[in-house]
C-alpha cells in the first residue's frame, strides 16, 4: 500500500511544491539534523533489524556512512522502508535523500527518470532458486513453470528477456516484497523465485531446510547495485560518490574502522590516505563536509571490505564470496577512482 | 464608495453573482497553478511529459490475458489486459454480489428463526470486516489448498491446486459459427416467447410457462445444431506437465480470492437493502394478493418486488460502484489489473507518475460512469410512472 502512498505523494509534490531545485540538498540535511535514508522493506544481509529492532546491513551502512560523513554521527539516519515500486517517487519527491536499496543501475533509469547512480557497491547478477525436488538443474528448463518476481524491478524485464529469449512458456506470479515471495514460494505457489543471486542466497538462509533449495546456475542479467540520489543536486551527488568511493579506498589503502585514528596520525601513512583523512589538503571542504569526514566514515562503519564481511560475507548465514566485489587488486572489478 | 459597495452586496441577486463569479475566478486560477506549477517542476527534474510511451513495447509479462499479449506488446495495449481484468472482476463480482445479496436479503426476513439468526451473522460479519483482510484472508485460504504435486482431480478434466482451478478449454472447429448463430437465435426466440407470453396474459387471462420454454430453446436448439454439424466445439482437458497443470482455463487463485471478498463483502450490504426494501413494502399488499388467490411465490414477484426495487436500486447501484473501485485492492495479492499496468508496472518502468495515474482515475471513472448510467436507464424503467 505504501504505492499508492508515495506515488501520490510524488505526484502531489509535483503539483504543488514550488520550484525549489535550487536550495541545496545538503544544506537541507543540516538543517533537518538527519538523513532520510530509503532502504529495503526487508532483506536479510541487505537491511533487516536486529533484536533490538534497529536496521542493520549492507545498504543500511551506506546510509550510515553518509550519516557520519555529514554529521560525524553514524546514527542520524531516518530509514524509509521502500518497495520496488515505490522508491523512485519516493527519491524524486525529496521524501528521502538517498536510496539505498539493492537498485540496479540501467540506462533508463539513470536517463529518463530523473536519478543519478553515485557508483556501484554490488555487482551482482539475477539468478532463480527452485525446490531440489522439482528435478531440474537449469533455468532453461523452466518451461511452463510458475514463477515469482517482484514487481516493478529490472528483474521483471529480465525475467521477460530471458524467457522469450529461451521461447519458454511461464506464469508469472507477481509480488510486491521479497518477504511476500518467500511466502509465495514457501506455499508453492509458484516453482521458483528470481531476483538478484544476493538476495536469493539471502532469502534462501530464511527458509526452513535451506538445502532442499538451489540457486540455478544462470546468471541471467548484470545488475550493478548501487546508491541512487536524485539529478540535479551535483554536490549532493559527489558527497554520495565520495562516500561510497572512500569506503572501497579505505579498503584498497588497508585504512579500516579499528587503525583509522592511528592512520591519521601516524606520519608513515601513504600520501592518499593523508589526502582522504584530511591530514594533507582540505577535500572535505571542497565537498561541503568536515576535514574529518572520510575518518567519521571509517570510524563509524568500517571500509567496504569490514561491511561486506559483517553482513554477507563467508562467517555470516548468507555465505557470499566476493567474486566480482573483491577490489581490482585481488581479481575482482571494485575499482575507485583516485582521490586527489 | 464603499457605501456603494455595501449596497451593492445587500442586493441579493447582485451578491450571488459576485460571489459566483468570484468563485469561478478563483477555481480557475487554482487549476492554472495547479498545471503551471506541475510543469515546472517536471521540467525542473528533468522528467518527460507526454503520452508517446503508450506505443513502446512494455517488455513485462503478464499473467492473466483476456488478448493476445507478449512482452513486446505495448504499454498501451498492456493497459488494454489490465483494463479487461479489473472489468472481469467488476462483472463476476457485481453477478456473484447482487446473487448473494438477494438470497441473504429474503433469507434474513424468513420466519425461520434459525435462518434469518444465521444469516444476520454472516452479514454483520462480512460488512463490518474490511474488504482488504477479506481479500487477504481468502487468498491465504485458497493458498493453502493442495500443491501442485497433489493435485486434486476433479473428474471431466477439470484440476484444482493452490495456483488454481483449471477447466477445459473449448476448442472450435469450422462448424462452431453455425452452434453459435443457433445460440443467438434461440435467445432471440426466447425474448419474442416472453413478449407473447405477456401480452397474451393481458388479453386472455392465461399463462404459458414462457421461462421454462426459454430455457428449453436456448438449450434444445444450440445442442441440437451442435449435433447436426457433427460437434464442431471439442472440449480439451488440461494436462499435467512437469511444473504446472496446462492447457486448460486456470482461474487464478488471486482473481477467484478477489472476486469471492469482492462478491460477499458487497452482498451482505446489499442484503440489507433487498431486506429495506422488501419492508418498506406495506404488509397490505402482501394480504391483498394472498387474498385474490395469488400463490405467494408469484406474489413475491409480481407485487412485492417490483414495489420494493424501486427503493432497492439506487443505493444498489452505489454497491456496484464501490465493488468496481475496490476491485483496485487486488495489488495486495498480485492480480494484475489497471492499476497493476498502468497505475502500477508502467508507470514504475516509465516513470510517468501523473500521466499514468491521469489514465487510471480517468478510465475508473468512466467505468463508474457507465454503470451509474446504466443503472439510472434501470431506474428510470422500475420508477413509479405517474399519470
Amino acid at each position: 500500500m505504501r504505492l499508492t502512498k508515495t506515488t501520490i505523494a510524488a505526484g502531489v509534490l509535483a503539483l504543488f511544491a514550488a520550484g525549489h531545485a535550487d536550495a541545496a540538498k545538503l544544506d537541507e540535511i543540516r538543517a533537518r539534523g538527519e538523513l532520510n535514508c530509503g532502504i529495503n522493506t526487508g532483506l536479510v544481509g541487505f537491511a533487516f533489524t536486529d533484536d533490538a529492532g534497529n536496521w542493520q546491513g549492507f545498504d543500511v551502512d551506506y546510509c550510515r556512512a553518509v550519516a557520519a560523513a555529514v554529521f560525524g554521527d553514524p546514527d542520524a539516519v531516518k530509514y524509509v522502508n521502500l518497495t520496488g515500486k515505490t522508491r523512485f517517487p519516493a527519491l524524486v519527491s525529496g521524501e528521502i535523500d538517498v536510496l539505498s536499496r539493492n537498485t540496479t543501475w540501467t540506462f533508463s533509469r539513470d536517463v529518463d527518470l530523473g536519478l543519478t547512480f553515485v557508483g556501484v557497491n554490488y555487482y551482482d547478477g539475477q539468478g532463480f532458486i527452485g525446490r531440489k525436488s522439482l528435478g531440474i538443474t537449469s533455468a532453461t528448463e523452466l518451461d511452463g513453470a510458475s514463477v515469482c518476481i517482484q514487481t516493478g524491478t529490472t528483474t521483471e524485464l529480465n525475467l521477460a528477456d530471458f524467457m522469450r529469449a529461451n521461447n519458454l512458456n511461464y506464469e508469472s506470479v507477481p509480488i510486491e516484497t521479497n518477504e511476500e515471495a518467500r511466502s509465495f514460494y514457501e506455499a508453492e505457489r509458484c516453482d521458483v523465485y528470481t531476483t538478484d543471486a544476493s538476495g536469493l542466497a539471502a532469502t534462501r538462509t530464511t527458509f526452513p531446510n535451506p538445502d532442499d533449495h538451489m540457486v540455478f546456475p544462470e546468471i541471467i542479467s548484470k545488475e550493478p547495485l548501487g546508491p541512487v540520489v536524485a539529478q540535479g543536486d551535483d554536490q549532493w551527488a559527489d558527497v554520495a560518490r565520495w562516500v561510497l568511493n572512500a569506503l572501497i579506498i579505505a579498503e584498497e589503502m588497508g585504512v579500516h574502522s579499528k587503525n583509522v585514528i592511528a592512520m591519521k596520525n601516524s606520519d608513515r601513512a601513504t600520501p592518499e590516505v593523508k589526502r582522504m583523512l584530511g591530514v594533507e589538503g582540505d577535500y572535505g571542504a571542497m565537498l561541503g563536509l568536515d576535514k574529518d569526514w572520510a575518518v567519521d566514515v571509517i570510524r563509524s562503519v568500517g571500509n567496504y571490505g569490514e561491511i561486506f564481511e559483517r553482513y554477507l560475507g563467508m562467517n555470516t548465514p548468507i555465505q557470499l564470496q566476493r567474486g566480482l566485489n573483491a577490489q581490482y587488486t585481488d581479481g575482482g572489478i571494485l575499482y575507485a577512482p583516485p582521490l586527489r | 464608495m464603499l457605501a456603494l459597495v455595501t449596497n451593492l452586496l445587500a442586493n441579493r441577486t447582485i451578491r450571488s453573482i459576485a460571489i459566483q463569479v468570484f468563485t469561478a475566478f478563483a477555481l480557475a486560477a487554482g487549476v492554472t497553478f495547479i498545471a503551471y506549477n506541475t510543469a515546472i517542476n517536471l521540467e525542473a527534474r528533468g522528467l518527460a511529459s507526454g503520452f508517446d510511451f503508450l506505443s513502446q513495447p512494455a517488455l513485462y509479462d503478464i499473467n492473466q490475458r483476456l488478448i493476445h499479449y507478449t512482452s513486446e506488446s505495448t504499454h498501451g495495449r498492456a493497459l488494454v489486459v489490465g483494463l479487461l481484468n479489473t472489468l472481469l472482476v467488476a462483472v463476476l463480482g457485481i453477478i456473484l454480489a447482487t446473487i448473494i445479496g438477494f438470497v441473504l436479503g429474503v433469507l434474513s426476513l424468513s420466519p425461520n428463526w434459525l435462518a434469518s439468526r444465521a444469516v444476520y451473522c454472516m452479514v454483520e460479519f462480512f460488512r463490518n470486516v474490511p474488504v482488504l483482510l477479506h481479500i487477504l484472508l481468502w487468498h491465504g485460504i485458497i493458498l493453502g489448498l493442495p500443491k501442485v504435486r497433489d493435485t486434486l482431480v476433479l473428474g471431466g478434466g477439470t484440476y484444482l491446486n493452490n495456483r488454481g482451478l483449471f477447466l477445459p478449454r473449448p476448442e472450435f472447429e469450422a462448424g462452431a459459427s453455425w452452434v453459435f448463430f443457433a445460440f443467438v437465435l434461440a435467445i432471440i426466440l426466447s425474448f419474442i416467447l416472453v413478449r407473447w407470453n405477456k401480452r397474451r396474459q393481458v388479453l386472455t387471462g392465461q399463462i404459458f410457462p414462457a421461462y421454462w420454454a426459454s430455457l428449453g430453446i436456448i438449450i434444445v436448439l444450440p445442442l441440437f445444431v451442435f449435433m447436426v454439424t457433427g460437434g464442431p466445439i471439442n472440449l480439451i482437458a488440461p494436462e499435467a506437465s512437469r511444473f504446472n497443470i496446462k492447457g486448460g482455463i486456470q482461474i487464478s487463485p488471486e482473481l477467484a480470492a478477489l472476486t469471492w471478498a469482492l462478491a460477499i463483502y458487497t452482498g451482505a450490504f446489499i442484503s440489507e437493502i433487498v431486506r429495506a426494501g422488501i419492508q418498506s413494502v406495506s404488509k397490505g399488499q402482501t394480504e391483498a394478493s394472498l387474498s385474490l388467490g395469488v400463490s405467494s411465490g408469484r406474489t413475491m414477484r409480481l407485487v412485492i418486488i417490483p414495489q420494493a426495487l424501486r427503493l432497492i436500486i439506487p443505493p444498489l447501484t452505489s454497491q456496484y460502484l464501490n465493488l468496481t473501485k475496490n476491485s483496485s485492492l487486488a495489488i495486495a495479492i498480485g492480480y494484475v489489473d489497471l492499476v497493476g499496468t498502468i497505475g502500477g508496472i508502467t508507470l514504475n518502468q516509465t516513470g510517468q507518475a501523473i500521466e499514468c495515474l491521469f489514465i487510471t482515475m480517468m478510465i475508473y471513472l468512466m467505468i463508474s460512469l457507465i454503470i451509474s448510467m446504466g443503472m439510472n436507464i434501470y431506474n428510470r424503467r422500475m420508477a413509479l410512472v405517474e399519470r
